[in-house]
């Protein structure tokens, strides 16, 4: 089985999920012997020789690059800046930038041999479809961040959703992360269900040889963390509302708030104005081993996001044993059913559940060992096999 | 969480969801206990020899007595006929017997005055919560002067045997009737899946079943959940048409007829001897206690409830009291079991929380408040006996309230079984 995959970013140079789940993914199935030609958008985000260290087989994954300008979490000012920085050549707006890397498309889809095309998400959409126009191979998309979902943060633009609804008729099938993305895709897109196959986001286990010891919390206190982007959509000022609760009840727990994003600030005050000061700390950006060695200080993972496709964190922080507490608008409660669940609107509960994950020691236990139990099934490679279930029946119907 | 320390009302959750005991009662009166007691009534007057046997909770009683007295008189009538055996059991549905014996005997000794009070009869059968089972229970109870202890007619205590004969324990006068759960299943658990070979299920062929076991035994017991007619199979599965028919197919023939558990334990001497060491009981495919006390969440709550019982009687508070016998129901151990969370089987059904995390929480929230509650209370003797650190602790902190959702438990889905319905040959 020979695959043609779009998509826009790829580790280590990225700062979103999607990365992740691409490498994840391509290397599931390289170990499973799928042929896989990569295609990103742009030369300047992969080295050889970061490739080189992804993907052991390295002769069954190939890279392609284009010169287009494109990043999932762009906004216009960043745009701007990163315009103004290059030399002018590229095109004006982002949607301009994924028809140029449609094109692109076409000419790779010409020339690359392959049965079967797979995208990911929007900005790749177009570059698919017209890879699938090109050569009438079947097209597989899968939705990680539908825009509808997105819309909490970055505000709805109908010219994505546009892109999608498009891109989603057109499609042999559709992929969606979560049983939450399905619905998505029938309620708002009107994608009939069955096109839709839902394959959930693995977990890549990272190995670090050596990781720090983090001491935040006085004896018989319980750390609470938050980890991920500082946005809107993610929650993490519902994070600092629900610790300003929980510490009413309970001084010794202390809340660690792991990120950037464009929020930063607003939290610092926030918590700075309702007296949390002294129990908030404020890690900033964290990978590799600090990453996780906060993990590992936790005693209970908060992901309080106001909408979450998948929300990988999650599934990470329960392979390493620490107990979660998650919004019930993630996808992830689909793999991880043992971990305690609640609104994101609904502060109190969220507190008594970090409450309760401290003050009982059997809770914490075992939502830790039957978290983790639960993880490290999640793997990639259950995903990729049921991937390439997919690619078989869409080769075979077409 | 937030309650702690300030409101102690952990059963009385408002609105129509499953954590309000008066909407679930009303909900399953209606479904169930009416309907269900109507036609039972109808039966006896319509078949003399009909028999049956009924296991009420002194917790579901409470709650007829208090939000449904019609429904509650239906249940007297059917006593009053003289052919209606009422069995004895803990009043709070508990699994005390396994973790406090003087408490196991209060609860039953509170039932046996609750039936007396309601029905004018004393239980002379004992059936524990779940049809939890060991040689002890046996032994207890033929001290007692009972004439028969209910339980599972399961294979690997029963051996190559039968359950379909009386038997007796290892030590103590008494006798025991093995659940016969194939028969017992087939109404509780199969009768509306379409998959399965026996599907359809017409009394007709129920009858058929039951005979087949003439001049090859003396008894079948059909032990069932009540809530089986109406509530786990709604009226539209043909589960009342199926009972309302059953009593004539099985009294056609000459050699059957129905005894209850009391009736069957005095007529027939016992043929073998079963010897159950470790406890059986009538729940998942284990038959054993794992449904309740399986994992960490669930010992630790049920060691916990039982720690502080001497603190708890010394202060001599009848609600306080009360209150912590609620929390010894069976159920709440039930919800917290993890073996469903993961196989997403039966248990969902009857589990009025999200998770058995959910559980969880909210019973060691109820728990944390009455350990406080039993602290601060005068004492009638000094307490002697430590409360576990963790459970002084925890109250504690909840220093501050701010206005909060409850997170109180509900005491019980309200819980009648029926052992119902021993057959037996005519000597």
């Amino acid at each position: 089985m020979r695959v043609l995959m779009f998509g826009w970013e790829f580790p280590p140079h990225n700062s979103g999920g999607l990365g992740v789940a691409c490498r994840g993914l391509t290397k599931s199935l390289a170990d499973a012997g799928v042929h896989v030609t990569f295609v990103l958008p742009r030369k300047t985000e992969i080295t050889d020789s970061h490739l080189n260290v992804i993907f052991p087989p390295r002769e069954r994954i190939h890279s392609r690059y284009l010169d287009v300008l494109l990043s999932p979490y762009l906004t216009s000012t960043l745009y701007e800046n990163i315009r103004r920085g290059m030399n002018g050549s590229y095109a004006l707006d982002m949607f301009s930038e994924v028809m140029r890397y449609a094109a692109a498309a076409e000419d790779i889809a010409l020339t690359e041999h392959f049965d079967v095309i797979h995208a990911h998400d929007w900005l790749a959409f177009p570059a698919g479809l017209a890879a699938k126009k090109a050569t009438g191979k079947p097209l597989i998309l899968h939705v990680h961040l539908p825009s509808v979902d997105q819309g909490a943060s970055l505000g709805f633009d109908d010219r994505v959703f546009a892109i999608e609804r498009e891109s989603f008729e057109a499609a042999d099938a559709v992929i969606a992360i979560s049983h939450r993305v399905r619905e998505l895709l029938e309620s708002k897109y009107g994608v009939p269900r069955e096109k839709i196959y839902v394959i959930h986001n693995g977990l890549l286990m990272e190995h670090e040889d050596y990781v720090p010891t983090v001491k935040i919390k006085p004896n018989g206190g319980a750390v609470a963390l938050y980890m991920g982007r500082l946005t809107l959509h993610k929650g993490p000022d519902i994070f600092l509302r629900a610790a300003e609760v929980a510490i009413r009840h309970n001084t010794n727990m202390r809340f660690v708030v792991a990120g950037s994003g464009e929020m930063d600030r607003q939290l610092l005050y926030q918590a700075a104005a309702v007296g949390l000061g002294r129990y908030v700390f404020f890690a900033g950006f964290v990978r590799g081993s600090e990453r996780k060695a906060l993990l590992r200080a936790a005693d209970m993972l908060v992901m309080p996001s106001v909408a979450e496709p998948f929300g990988l964190i999650a599934l990470e922080a329960a392979a390493e044993g620490v107990p979660t507490i998650i919004s019930k608008q993630s996808g992830v409660r689909d793999v991880l059913k043992n971990s305690l669940a609640a609104d994101f609107w609904d502060v109190e509960m969220l507190a008594q559940h970090m409450l309760a994950v401290a003050a009982y020691k059997p809770l914490h236990d075992t939502l830790a060992r039957e978290g983790s139990r639960e993880a490290q099934q999640s793997t990639w490679d259950v995903s990729a096999q049921r991937c390439i279930a997919l690619y078989t029946a869409c080769v075979t119907a077409s | 969480m937030f309650d702690v320390g300030h409101s102690h009302d952990y059963f009385s959750e408002g609105g129509e969801q499953n954590l309000n005991n008066e909407w679930v009662l009303r909900k399953v009166t209606n479904k169930c206990y009416r309907p269900a007691g109507e036609l039972f009534l109808e039966l006896l007057e319509k078949h003399p020899q009909l028999k049956l046997s009924f296991s009420f909770t002194g917790t579901v009683l409470e709650q007829l007595e208090r939000w449904e007295p019609e429904v509650l008189a239906i249940y007297q009538k059917l006593v009053k006929t003289g052919r209606v055996e009422v069995v004895a059991e803990t009043y709070h549905h508990s699994l005390a017997f396994f973790y406090s014996l003087p408490e196991f005997e209060r609860q039953v000794e509170m039932h046996a005055k609750q039936i007396k009070r309601l029905f004018g009869v004393t239980p002379t059968a004992l059936r524990n919560t779940e049809l939890a089972y060991t040689n002890a229970l046996s032994e207890w109870a033929a001290k007692k002067k009972y004439k028969a202890v209910l339980l599972e007619g399961w294979e690997p205590i029963l051996g190559w045997r039968s359950p379909t004969y009386v038997y007796k324990p290892p030590r103590g006068n008494i006798k025991l009737l093995l659940k016969h759960y194939k028969l017992s299943d087939d109404i509780a658990f199969r009768f509306h899946d379409s998959s399965w070979e026996g599907w359809p299920l017409t009394a007709d062929k129920f009858a058929h079943w039951v005979h087949s076991y003439n001049g090859n035994g003396q008894v079948v017991n059909i032990f069932i959940d009540y809530e089986t007619f109406g509530e786990h199979k709604w009226v539209d599965t043909g589960i009342f048409e199926f009972v309302r028919y059953l009593p004539e197919k099985i009294l056609a023939h000459p050699d059957t007829d129905f005894v209850t558990v009391s009736e069957a334990a005095t007529r027939y001497d016992a043929v073998g001897v079963i010897d159950v060491p470790h406890v059986v009981t009538w729940a998942d495919t284990d038959r054993d206690l794992s449904a309740w006390t399986g994992n960490d969440l669930q010992r630790s709550a049920i060691e916990d409830i039982y720690a502080i019982e001497e603190r708890v009687l010394n202060t001599g508070d009848a609600r306080l009291i009360e209150d912590w016998r609620k929390l010894q129901t069976s159920d709440h151990f039930y919800y917290m079991c993890t073996k469903w969370h993961n196989d997403g089987d039966i248990h969902a059904y009857f589990n009025p929380y999200e998770s058995p995390y959910n559980a969880y929480i909210a019973f060691r929230n109820a728990l944390a408040d009455l350990s406080l509650r039993a602290q601060e209370a005068p004492s009638k003797k000094r307490p002697d006996r430590q409360v576990p650190e963790k459970v002084r602790q925890a109250p504690k902190k909840a220093k501050v309230t701010p206005p909060s959702k409850t997170t109180a438990k509900k005491p019980t889905r309200p819980a009648m079984k029926s052992a119902q319905k021993p057959r037996a040959r005519k000597p």
